[in-house]
């Protein structure tokens, strides 16, 4: 079948304009896929019916459905083991010195989607608590997504969704089966606060660490700078960034530069100039 | 090349289960039942087991037992793959000597994910 494409590229738009995001021309053929079922339950024919019905304004919440739709929320727990190893192993402990008087680390997680991510991180800190025993540590995790924010502050999962990178054990160990489902234990979600917030908008707050991973590839190059230097704004001066795996600043901003001791994170260009001055 | 042992009495179960770890480079054997599994892992044993739960001729949960029993050099890990989720049904796997667990259906990341997490990917 031939898809219009005034209609994807109409959608596509929307999806810009509200959340910075762009689908770009290979992923354009799952926008009909993801309506699919938001058109059947309206009984909208087509993609051409879809854009006539968000421009006649009739419902005010369609163009919204339609855009919670479009957004992709692809997550799992731990996702990239290699990155988490680097969390626990090479961040937190550079900020376990830094912070030692203070005892207080500050994360944001940016794009958080469903949650998983941020619960991973939270189970860091609740698999070793006698070592963060007298530690504030306070996890803020975002996204653009209502329908994502709501289902991670619920912290309710399916099994195929709580098995995707997670280990047994700890999903014994914090989270409860409710029927076919798991929920967060409460324990595990007493580290996290979740709010709805797109990247592209200024933060409240200055984060010692803040994981943005997989979310910055969707945005035009100059949103990207945008949503970068909106990251450095809320970056504290030694923290640092981690991005998606296939991710980097080089090119993308003059904000940030590859953490010389870290691999694979990433720290504020001014502190890098001013440590080496 | 890491080596997988799938247990599963559907042959449609195993064909999916082998192409996913082909995918992920690993080199597949398959066996029908726990009997046929226990009789590959005492010649040649594999680095995993993906084991179906309800088999005909020895069970999953026998063949857990059956494998703690023999004096293999190096025990295969174990990945239980079943059906149930119940709590109960995960708990008794793990306390068999399961090192995970994952219900089907399961995709390709589900399983790239497990066998990272039992240290094989």
């Amino acid at each position: 079948m031939t898809i219009d494409k005034t209609a994807l590229r109409h959608l596509a738009g929307l999806l810009e304009q509200r959340t910075g995001q762009q689908i770009g021309p290979n992923r354009l053929w799952r926008v009909e896929t993801v309506l699919k079922s938001l058109m059947r339950e309206r009984g909208i024919a087509n993609l051409d019916a879809l854009v006539a019905a968000i421009g006649a304004a009739h419902d005010m919440t369609l163009a919204t459905d339609v855009v919670e739709a479009l957004l992709n929320n692809e997550t799992f727990f731990f996702r990239d083991a290699q990155a988490f190893e680097l969390v626990r192993n090479g961040a937190l402990e550079a900020l376990r010195q830094a912070r030692a008087s203070s005892r207080r680390i500050s994360i944001w997680c940016a794009g958080c989607s469903t949650g998983q991510e941020a619960y991973s991180l939270a189970m860091i800190f609740a698999d070793a608590r006698a070592k963060w025993d007298g530690w504030s540590i306070d996890i803020t995790a975002t996204d653009v997504s209502e329908a994502a924010i709501a289902k991670a502050r619920g912290g309710y999962y399916s099994q195929f969704e709580i098995q995707r990178g997670l280990p047994v054990s700890s999903m014994l160990k914090w989270f409860d089966q409710v029927g076919h489902d798991w929920r967060v234990k409460r324990d595990l979600a007493r580290y996290l606060r979740f709010r709805r917030h797109n990247v592209l908008m200024a933060q409240t707050g200055s984060f010692d660490l803040i994981l943005c991973r997989n979310v910055l590839l969707y945005f035009s190059p100059e949103r990207r700078r945008e949503a970068f230097d909106r990251l450095a704004a809320s970056l504290a001066p030694d923290g640092y960034l981690m991005l998606g795996a296939g991710e980097t600043v080089i090119g993308q901003t003059e904000a940030f530069a590859s953490s010389p001791e870290l691999r694979g994170l990433y720290r504020k260009t001014a502190a890098l100039r001013v440590k080496a001055a | 090349m890491k080596t997988c042992l799938v247990v599963d009495d559907s042959k449609v179960i195993r064909k999916v289960a082998r192409h996913i770890l082909e995918t992920l480079d690993f080199e597949v054997a398959e066996a029908g039942d726990g009997r046929d599994a226990l009789t590959h892992c005492e010649a040649t044993p594999p680095d995993v087991v993906l084991l179906d739960w309800n088999m005909p001729v020895m069970s999953g949960m026998e063949f857990l037992k059956a494998l703690s029993a023999t004096d293999l050099p190096k025990r295969p890990k174990v990945v239980f793959c079943t059906t149930e989720n119940g709590i109960g049904h995960i708990k008794a796997a793990i306390e068999a000597g399961a090192d995970e667990y994952v219900m089907k259906p399961f995709d390709r990341d589900t399983i790239a994910s497990k066998l990272q997490i039992v240290g094989l990917a």
